[in-house]
């Protein structure tokens, strides 16, 4: 049976229509944020430049194709429809009369529906390991940058360790199917996860220690919180179920937060050195606050502007390292939609055809460059205050 | 200046202590010896002949033991028949020991690619000379193109040049090599057909036409980043007092830019440029594999899919060896660079 297709123009018209949600929730975003500018400070500050709209444009589109994905997506992922392997874009399957927009892959499956699911993978992984690579470097790299000494030399030793291998090399050594089935994974993560506990447990004690009734509230949530969330991604054992990670997503997860936090340790050490010669660090001390209070309320929220610039960065950087991973077919399933396996597949075969290699490799780009757009526009808007 | 050098060189050498031991460690997990075993035998062997070719390859021996026999300080020993008490060659495709002998990295033998069925030194070395062959070509292209596209940009901060270069390179820094790979290869060897998409025949000798994807594949990751760098440090050097009596003395726009501003503000990217390398190394990874290019990335993802022992240790020597390399030789240069700059 022949199959048929849409031209061309229909394809454009019809991808656009797919995206209707996204659209939706974009005008609602940027017309609120436009309005607000004024009030929203250094989000708000972004609106101003050509560079910075276009940046949260891109971002906010990815997101939210992350959050509607399942609406966007005309089929399933993962579903197979034989007569349409390899077809050209624009193909419509016989037994729906819906478009595979984008053609469809070697295994007949629709490009267009997996290059939108893969957005979900990279946007949940991708924020979520950086922000523990930011907890685990911060919460080194203040005592090393405060204390400096032996403190410091032992971490900067271990980070520069870390930093010596070259990615490549670290990701084909902790990220193989043979080491889900040795206790070092789990390990690490369990080393990790502890991080953010630590961090917002030492965050209150210190602002709060005097004021018992707002404590142990927070104390308490952070404990129960935190603990909940430890229990269900390090050792699968969510009472209520809700928490859950597959091994090997949890082991990509470990080995992007070990790659990256040594730079954010980096950066955090850097910026304290630098910050704690300030005279309101002096004036701090003098008033007899305790070291860790200083690094936490007087060190840090001043070290705000560079770290957020680098967590925008890092996001981007952690993108491309989950592309990396799967462009070496490591760690994520080998049918999963996320990009970097999406191009691995489709770059074997772009002698023949060349149409499943775009969507995802634009995907990835595109959201790359959003990033690193919106911290170019953060960095410049920080540099003028 | 000679006790800073030489206390880096201890760092360095007791970094590649630990990192080697770290790998040593990891490569020597018991499901990817049982992986190693698999694949160095007949297929579907029973368990307890994998694990007698673990045994007789030496392979459960002490971990120490095996990593001082790996690293020089220990003898390695040949396989001993216990029954005849004959001695015979662990891997006979290599010249390994039929006696008692000190023979690890220290001495120079770099051990057995189970792989490649060859010594890791005769796959490693002209494995490195194919990779630095297509690094010289990238820095040739990188390093000036980036240059001129930051100082073009810097020169006049907020100008319309400086614009247009500034999202371009930002551009450039969010293609990673995999993805601009693959649409180069479309645009230059699909579409036009100008370009061959595999450097596969680049190891015989190498062509405009089957190089240069790779080359450019390579290097326009780096570009951007260098050339934001070189931008940053231009635009800092051009708002300086002595850049502005340059200017007031009268000389023109061009003479100060090139004889003022220029040296100074190519001090940064020197140092930017020389820790490129260890991103360098993992996009070569990325680009060998992608255009079939038989180098260093080459070598290293075959050594670790199989689990290769001695040929991946071998491999992540040569790499930390080249990132630490690169950092010490970006301080010490950065120290000669800047008058202002002492090291103690």
């Amino acid at each position: 049976m022949q199959t048929e297709y849409i031209s061309a123009f229909d394809v454009v018209i019809g991808v656009l229509w797919r995206f209707w949600p996204v659209w939706v929730a974009l005008i609602l975003v940027m017309g609120a944020s436009f309005t607000y500018k004024k009030r929203l400070g250094l989000y708000g500050q972004l609106f101003d430049s050509g560079v910075g709209i276009a940046g949260v444009f891109i971002c906010l589109f990815w997101l939210f194709t992350a959050i509607f994905a399942s609406t966007i997506s005309p089929f399933d992922p993962l579903a197979q429809v034989s007569v349409m392997k390899d077809t050209l874009p624009g193909a419509v399957e016989p037994a729906s009369k819906l478009v595979y927009y984008f053609g469809g892959d070697k295994l007949a499956r629709d490009v267009f529906s997996r290059m939108v699911y893969g957005s979900q993978i990279v946007l949940i992984i991708a924020p979520a390991a950086t922000g523990f690579a930011l907890m685990v470097g911060i919460t080194l790299g203040l005592p090393a940058g405060y204390y400096g000494g032996k403190i410091d030399t032992l971490l900067s030793f271990l980070a520069n360790l870390v930093l010596a291998f070259p990615v490549i090399l670290l990701f084909y050594l902790l990220v193989t199917p043979g080491i889900m089935d040795t206790p070092i994974p789990y390990a690490m993560a369990g080393l990790f996860f502890l991080f953010p506990i630590i961090f917002f447990c030492v965050l209150f004690w210190t602002r709060y220690k005097n004021r018992p009734d707002r404590l142990y509230i927070l104390l308490s949530i952070t404990l129960v919180l935190g603990g909940w969330i430890y229990a269900g991604l390090v050792f699968d054992k969510d009472p209520l179920h809700i928490v859950h990670i597959d091994p090997n997503q949890l082991n990509i997860f470990v080995a992007v937060v070990f790659a990256s936090s040594p730079g954010v340790f980096r950066i955090v050490r850097g910026l304290t050195m630098d910050i704690k010669t300030r005279d309101y660090v002096a004036a701090a001390q003098t008033r007899g606050e305790s070291p860790w209070y200083i690094m936490l309320w007087e060190i840090l929220p001043n070290a705000r502007g560079p770290l957020i610039v680098d967590a925008c960065l890092r996001i981007g950087y952690t993108t491309i390292l989950l592309g990396t991973l799967g462009y070496f077919g490591l760690g994520l399933a080998p049918e999963s939609p996320d990009w970097g396996t999406a191009i691995k597949d489709a770059s074997r075969l772009l002698r023949s055809f060349i149409h499943p290699a775009l969507p995802p490799t634009i995907a990835l780009m595109s959201f790359v460059l959003g990033l690193n757009l919106l911290a170019d526009s953060l960095r410049e808007q920080s540099m003028k205050d | 200046m000679f006790s800073f050098i030489a206390r880096r060189i201890g760092t360095i050498l007791l970094t590649m202590l630990c990192l080697t031991l770290v790998v040593f460690f990891l490569v020597n997990l018991e499901p990817n010896l049982k992986k190693l075993a698999i694949s160095q035998t007949e297929m579907h062997t029973p368990a307890d002949q994998l694990e007698s070719w673990l045994v007789n390859h030496g392979y459960r021996q002490n971990f120490f033991l095996r990593y001082g026999q790996w690293l020089g300080v220990l003898p390695k020993h040949p396989i001993t028949d216990p029954a005849t008490g004959k001695t015979t060659q662990r891997f006979s495709f290599c010249n390994d020991p039929t006696e008692p002998k000190f023979s690890g990295v220290l001495q120079g033998d770099f051990g057995c690619s189970t792989k490649f069925k060859t010594t890791v030194a005769a796959k490693l070395f002209p494995a490195l000379g194919a990779t630095g062959l297509l690094m010289f070509w990238v820095l040739a292209v990188m390093v000036p193109i980036s240059l001129l596209i930051g100082i073009l940009a810097g020169m006049r901060e907020g100008s319309r040049t400086d614009r247009t270069l500034s999202v371009a390179s930002i551009a450039s820094t969010a293609t990673p090599e995999y993805v601009s790979g693959v649409i180069f290869t479309v645009i230059f060897a699909s579409w036009l057909g100008w370009l061959n998409g595999s450097a596969a025949s680049a190891s015989q000798g190498i062509t405009f036409y089957n190089f240069t994807l790779p080359v450019i594949t390579l290097a326009i990751y780096g570009i951007g980043y260098i050339a934001r760098m070189t931008r940053a440090s231009m635009v800092e050097v051009m708002t300086q007092q002595y850049i502005r009596t340059a200017r007031l003395k009268g000389l023109s726009f061009s003479s100060v830019v090139v004889k003022h501003a220029l040296r100074n503000a190519l001090i940064a990217p020197f140092t930017v440029i020389m820790l490129q390398f260890p991103w360098l190394l993992t996009g070569v990874v990325i680009v060998e594999v992608m255009f079939r290019y038989q180098g260093f990335g080459y070598t290293l993802v075959e050594a670790a899919g199989n689990n290769d022992i001695d040929l991946l240790l071998g491999c992540s020597l040569v790499s930390v060896f080249i990132v630490l390399i690169t950092q010490l030789i970006s301080d010490v240069g950065y120290a000669f660079l800047n008058p202002r700059i002492r090291v103690q």
